[in-house]
Order: C-alpha cells, then structure tokens, then sequence
C-alpha cells in the first residue's frame, strides 16, 4: 500500500494522477490512502464550522470516505506520526502487509514544525517494521543548505531535478529575457545519488523531459562523461590520458594474467586491443571451453588461470564484489 | 480552442496577449512587479475582466485592498469602463478594507486576526456560489507586501493565510490573484515570501522595465509563466513561457511584442 501525506495539492488532484496512470479506481481504494494535509491543516475551517454551529461535514469529498482522511494538527509532528502508521495499517492483506510513505512536501512540513522533529518523524517511520520506504519531496531554495543537507543525510537515495539552463538570477540581471525559461519547464537534468550499505555512493544522470502528463527519462550518458572530466582538479601538470596512452594501458598485460611461459593469453571476451586475438579467428566459446577440459584433466599442479571478464573491469577497480549482496 | 474556453476567453476579454496567456483556467495568479515598472494596472484589468464575466452565470470578486481605499479603485476601473460602485451595491463585488489592517482592536496573535479574516472570505465566496452567480469568482489581494508588513514580518502566518486561499480554489471554483513586490525581496535575507509564492503559483505574471531603459510608448515588459498545471489551464500551443510589452493607458492597457507598434 501507499500512504501520501499531502501537504501541497488537494487529495484529487494524486488520485487523478494515478487513474491517468493507469492505476484502477478498485486498485487505489485498495492500495491508496491520503492523509489530506492541504484541506485544513491548522483547522481554521473546522473553527469557523463551530462558530457557525455548523454539522462537521468530515471529508470533503463523500466518494473517497475511506481513501482520504483529513488532518488538521500540522504542527503536532506526534501526532501526525501517529496517524500515518494507523492509515498504513489499515491496508488489508495475507500475513504482514508493508506500505510506502510519500510526503508532499517535506518543504510544507518545514514551515509549521522544526527540522529536528520532522527528522525525528521521518527516522520514526523508517524505522517501523512495516515500512518499506519512504520518499518526499523537497524545495531545495526554499531552505537554507544545511537543512536540504540534513534531508539528504537521512535518505538512502537523492534524486535532484536541475535547470538544464542557468540563469543567474531568475530573470533579474537579464530582466525580460525569459526565453530560457521555456526550455526550462519541459526539460530539466536529472541527478541521482545512491548510498550504498557499504558506504559508497553511485551516481546516475539523465535528462528528464516532460510531455502534457507524462514524463519521459533519457539517459545521458555523455553527460556523465562530461561530469567525469570534471571532477578532475585543476592542477598545472596533466591528469588525464590521451588516446594513445589509453591502448597502451589496454595493452598491458598484467602480472597475475600470464605464467610467464609463453602461453596465449585467454581472455574470456576475445578483445580487440590484443593481436593475437585479432589474429586468431578460432577464438570462441568453444575453443575456451577446449581449454578448460584440458585443464581439469592434466596434474593437478596449482596453477591460477585468470580470465578477464570485459576490458572494462580494470584492475583493482574498488568495485566490492560483496555488492550485490543484499543482508 | 473548446467552445466553451472560447466563450469564456471572450468574456475575458479575449484578443489581447494576457488573456492569450492566461488562458481561463489559472487557478493561482502571482503578480510580480518592481518599482520601475508597477503592476497594479494588472490587477485593475484583472479584476474588471472578472467582474465582467456574463453569460449569465456572472462572475465575483473579493478585493482585499491594503494598499489603496475604494476610491482610487473606483476612479481607476470607471475610467475603464468598470463602475465599482455599482458592483459592490450589488454585491457582485465584495471589498475588504484592510489599510488598518490588523487593527489595535483585535488584540492576540496575528494568526488569529488572519484566521478571522480567511473565514470572512470563504464566507463570502460560500454566499456567492449559493446565490445565482455559478460563474468563476475571484479573490484577488493588494497586495501581499503589505500584508506581510501588517502581520509584524511573519511571513509563515501569510503563508497560511495564502495555503487556505488556494484551499479556495479548489474547492470552490474560484480564482487567487495577488500582488508582490519583487524588488523587496533580495537573496540575502534568506528565503522569503516570493520564493514560496512562486512554487505556489499556477501563473506568474512579472512586470519589469525595459532593459533600455525608459520610452514613451512603451512602459514595460511583461513575462507571463504558465505552469499549466491543470489540463484546463493547458494553452492550445502548448507554450508555457510569454514576453511581451506592455504601455498602460487611462482605460486599461496595450500589449504587444516587441517591435510590432508604429
């Protein structure tokens, strides 16, 4: 299940998202539940309701009794805590039945509770059992850095959508000019940051381009080349190789990848970089699977046959094998 | 564009830019101007177009004015063809005078003076949509600025003053305009009002002067954003960004593009 806590936008508007998206309205009073911050979240209408002596008319929409409920103590983080668990909680299901939190926007929440106790919440959430993740939305230039940084801290996974154009100050030097702007609302770069458990962060850019109601990801993988580059510092000697200096690093061949014998050297992938790969058209599968056979029924002599998967893998690389684990 | 748009776009006064780039579906309107080039003759031509909705459902308005009393207003929209007073004796127009606004009287905290203030306008929004206009209204306020200033700087009670406006919107088929004064609002002072509102918006209408500097012809240009959040706001073209210029006249104003006047 999915419980949204919308700060942002009315209860519809997400569910009229998701039916476009093609989510059955069975599928979403089943999976869907909306915790409606946006309707009355001081409850100021619940008190002019009083005044007047007025009946409490519950949720303003009487067709979605039970996918949204209306909340109206934005500042009491408890109790806002509270009753996201009790929402996901109430999806039905076999056995233990696990939810997503979706907050929009952690930027809203900012402006009626302190940065600490909406961390405290969102630890709070991560940490229950029945929750399986968690994401929000957050208004980076609505805050100061340090607070976007402490959000960030928290999660696993940073996504940023970045103009594709800059301008200096939205408009304000270049008063008028607001061509770049067009391009900006349809298009934007798209920035991925992911925390693995081991401490290592993966990066993943793409461009993002948005089309009436749908959004369509490119990836950009020149992008990331060009990123690449310039993570190099700016020193007066040079960092980088040129070309020839890359296929003779290709053609290296390494210590623990020959005997020192005089053998071919049996690359799993026939490479293009060696001669005698490019020369030697019997190269195949079959010929290494050859090899192989040889090699079970000869002595035992303790020997250590290196075969490199792709030329890509370099050496050394500080890919941790031990990644694709999932503990 | 749908018959229906178009009807609505006529009563809108369609055929000029603005209203092109508007469309009649903008839920949220953010009026940024500056010293150098003053917006408030879009509101006048805003409110005036609102007011003059017909097709027999007929539209509404609620105009919280801090910064000028009714009779500037009135003697600006005649001189447009608008009469003001006639609107507000028929209670078409709804005008809260907010220049004393919170008031000595009201005592405790300024939350509590907008909350009072918020439900006076649902109120009224409420009466209207149960009277016989079923027709768009709009509640436009002059302008944010000010009311920051009156809520002592508090910009979070604004804020949520501004959340239960939009509120408004969309449950009641009505429309937000507000006016801002973007030159008071430098990056250092930390995050303030104008960043908000500018998420908040479904259409943001900026006002600046000519990079040229000064003309007679004409006073400004002006840069209409629509987010086109809602397929209703959606333009026909689908652009989403207009620049174009503007020269404000004693009956409303002139938009045009660069280079198109003689």
């Amino acid at each position: 299940g999915l419980v949204v806590v919308a700060f942002d936008r009315s209860p519809e508007v997400y569910l009229d998202i998701m039916l476009r998206h093609g989510l059955d309205s069975n599928a979403l009073s089943r999976c869907v539940r909306i915790l409606d911050c946006y309707s009355d979240p001081l409850g100021w209408k619940q008190n002019i309701r009083s005044e007047q002596h007025q009946e409490d008319s519950g949720t303003p929409c009487s067709t979605n009794k039970d996918t949204i409920t209306i909340f109206r103590s934005v500042k009491d983080v408890d109790k806002l805590s509270c009753s996201i668990i009790d929402l996901g909680r109430g999806f039905e299901g076999e056995g233990k039945t696990y939810f997503s939190v979706a907050v929009d926007s952690i930027s809203s929440m900012l402006r009626h509770a302190s940065v600490q106790s909406i961390s405290g919440l969102l630890s709070n959430l991560r940490s229950h059992d029945q929750i399986s993740s968690i994401f929000w939305l957050m208004h980076s230039d609505l805050h100061e850095t340090k607070f976007s940084r402490a959000f960030e801290c928290l999660s696993t996974m940073v996504a940023c959508v970045e103009p594709e154009v800059v301008d200096s100050v939205y408009g304000e030097e270049r008063r008028g000019d607001m061509s770049f702007l067009e391009h900006n609302y349809s298009k934007a770069k798209f920035h991925v940051r992911l925390k693995r458990r081991n401490g290592r962060v993966k990066h993943l850019y793409e461009e993002l381009c948005v089309e009436g109601y749908d959004v369509k990801f490119i990836s950009a993988t020149s992008v990331s080349i060009e990123v690449n580059q310039s993570l190099l510092p700016k020193v007066q000697f040079n960092l980088e190789l040129s070309e020839k200096e890359r296929s003779d690093r290709a053609n290296v061949v390494l210590p623990f990848e020959h005997q020192g014998k005089g053998e071919p050297i049996r690359i799993y992938d026939g490479r293009r970089s060696l001669p005698e790969a490019h020369q030697d058209p019997n190269l195949t599968t079959a010929a290494l699977l050859d090899e192989t056979e040889a090699l079970k029924s000869a002595n035992p002599k303790g020997e250590i046959h290196y075969l490199r998967d792709s030329d890509d893998e370099r050496p050394d690389s500080d890919e941790d094998p031990d990644d694709d684990l999932d503990i | 564009p749908p018959p229906q748009l178009e009807a609505e776009m006529e009563e809108y006064g369609a055929g000029d830019l603005l209203s092109e780039a508007m469309c009649a579906g903008a839920r949220v309107v953010v009026v940024e101007d500056c010293v150098e080039a003053p917006a408030a003759f879009v509101l006048h031509l805003l409110l005036k177009r609102a007011l003059a909705a017909g097709g027999g459902g007929g539209g509404g308005a609620a105009l919280l004015a801090l910064a000028q009393p009714f009779s500037h207003y009135d003697r600006v929209l005649r001189k447009m063809g608008c009469n003001l007073s006639m609107h507000r004796k028929s209670e078409r127009l709804h005008f809260f005078d907010l220049q004393g606004f919170p008031g000595g009287t009201q005592g405790g905290a300024i939350a509590d003076s907008l909350a009072q203030l918020y439900s006076a306008v649902q109120r009224v929004v409420e009466t209207c949509r149960a009277g016989e206009n079923a027709g768009r209204f709009t509640v436009m306020i002059d302008d944010v600025s000010l009311l920051e200033v009156a809520a002592n700087g508090s910009a979070d009670d604004v804020l949520d003053f501004l959340h239960y406006c939009v509120t408004l919107t969309s449950e009641m088929n009505c429309s937000l305009v507000v006016l801002i004064h973007e030159d008071i609002y430098s990056s250092e002072d930390g995050v303030g009002l104008l960043a908000h509102l500018r998420y908040i918006a479904d259409l943001v209408i900026k006002a600046a002067p000519l990079s040229t500097g000064l003309a007679t012809d004409v006073h400004g240009q002006l840069s209409v954003v629509n987010k086109g959040m809602l397929i209703e706001q959606r333009p026909a073209k689908g652009q989403k960004v207009w620049s174009f210029h503007f020269k404000v006249k004693e009956n409303g104003a002139d938009f045009f593009y660069p280079g198109s006047r003689h």
